[in-house]
């Protein structure tokens, strides 16, 4: 079996961001639940949270590519 | 077109079995070769601008009953003025960047459709050149807008650190702010975008051309069903990066939004 140890590396990469991510949204679905008329207000701050979250996993894939081969 | 995908890209039967399909599979020169070459994503995309222009063109006659296309237009204008101009940068504003934030919209959805669109199949977006240049423009959008509203570069520079910190705290803060704002937000917008359309795209040639290897070239019979059942998975997979793709192109045009959004904000 041949392969790229940098895809692997990505996949660890990527664990911590995912469990992140889930964290948000978890947390969104509580707050609009609690609170629908907030939705809009959390909305905002949700993608926030999650464009700076996914920012770790996006770099490491762009690093998987660079350190590939 | 569709055998010479299938030979081209994936299994080449007889040379040591099953070749993945990598990031090779997205280059596709049609005109020329090199840097300059006339690609199948450029195609599509003059395709889809082409199909944009149709779609909007039927705004220019407006009746109270409105036509099938009409209330097509009016469908994706209300989602757009409304769930992201409107909610996220704030009834005062939101009207002149609406131009903007709609070709966002309709060109990256289109585009992301083209992804599975039959003898289309291919998604613009997984070039990193196309969002690149869409993000480009946004970067620069929101930079003007905020070095206006705060009447300046340096000001600007300057209420990147929130107010009330002490002042140790100051400079490490305003790198972290200033690499965020200047760098991290749009790489990361452009290459989410096109990081999602790769990926997926990929998911699906793995399905699709592993299915047919396994069904045609298996050396049992189990082999060969569960050929089949990658095929089944890849129909599937399809209905499922069509809801990627439209949370895609609605997330870019989102953040977008938010970005600018900071940027017209008085406070900050």
């Amino acid at each position: 079996m041949t392969g790229d140890i940098a895809y692997l590396g990505y996949g660890l990469a990527a664990i911590g961001p995912g469990i992140g991510v889930g964290l948000i949204f978890a947390a969104y679905i509580n707050g609009v639940a609690r609170q629908p008329e907030a939705r809009g207000m959390l909305q905002t701050i949700a993608f926030t949270g999650m464009a700076i979250t996914e920012a770790l996993a996006i770099l490491g894939l762009v690093f998987a590519f660079v350190f590939q081969g | 077109m569709l055998t010479h995908t299938l030979s081209g890209i994936g299994s080449v039967a007889g040379e040591g079995g099953f070749q993945t399909p990598g990031v090779e599979a997205f280059w596709w020169p049609l005109i020329g070769e090199g840097a300059m070459a006339f690609t199948r994503p450029a195609l599509v995309l003059l395709l889809s601008v082409g199909m944009i222009a149709w779609f909007f063109a039927g705004t220019a006659r407006l009746s109270v009953v409105p036509t099938k296309r009409q209330f097509m237009v009016e469908g994706v204008y209300n989602f757009v003025r409304n769930t992201i101009g409107r909610d996220i940068i704030g009834s005062k504003d939101f009207i002149q960047f609406l131009p903007l934030l709609l070709t966002l919209f309709s060109l990256i959805l289109l585009n992301n459709v083209f992804g599975i669109l039959p003898f289309i199949q291919y998604p613009t977006m997984s070039r990193l050149g196309v969002p690149l240049v869409l993000t480009l423009i946004v970067y620069i959008v929101y930079h003007t807008v905020a070095i206006r509203r705060k009447h300046g570069v340096l000001p600007y520079l300057k209420s990147l650190v929130p107010p009330g910190l002490p002042g140790w705290l100051k400079p490490i803060l305003f790198v972290l702010e200033f690499l965020t704002y200047f760098l991290i937000r749009p790489l990361t917008l452009a290459l989410r975008l096109m990081g999602n359309m790769l990926a997926g795209h990929l998911m699906l040639l793995v399905f699709i051309l592993g299915g047919e290897y396994l069904l045609l070239h298996g050396e049992n019979l189990f082999l060969n069903f569960s050929g089949i059942l990658a095929f089944g998975f890849s129909i599937g997979m399809s209905f499922f990066e069509l809801l990627i793709e439209f949370l895609q192109a609605f997330i870019f045009t989102l953040l977008a939004a938010l970005y600018i959004s900071d940027a017209v904000s008085e406070h900050h």
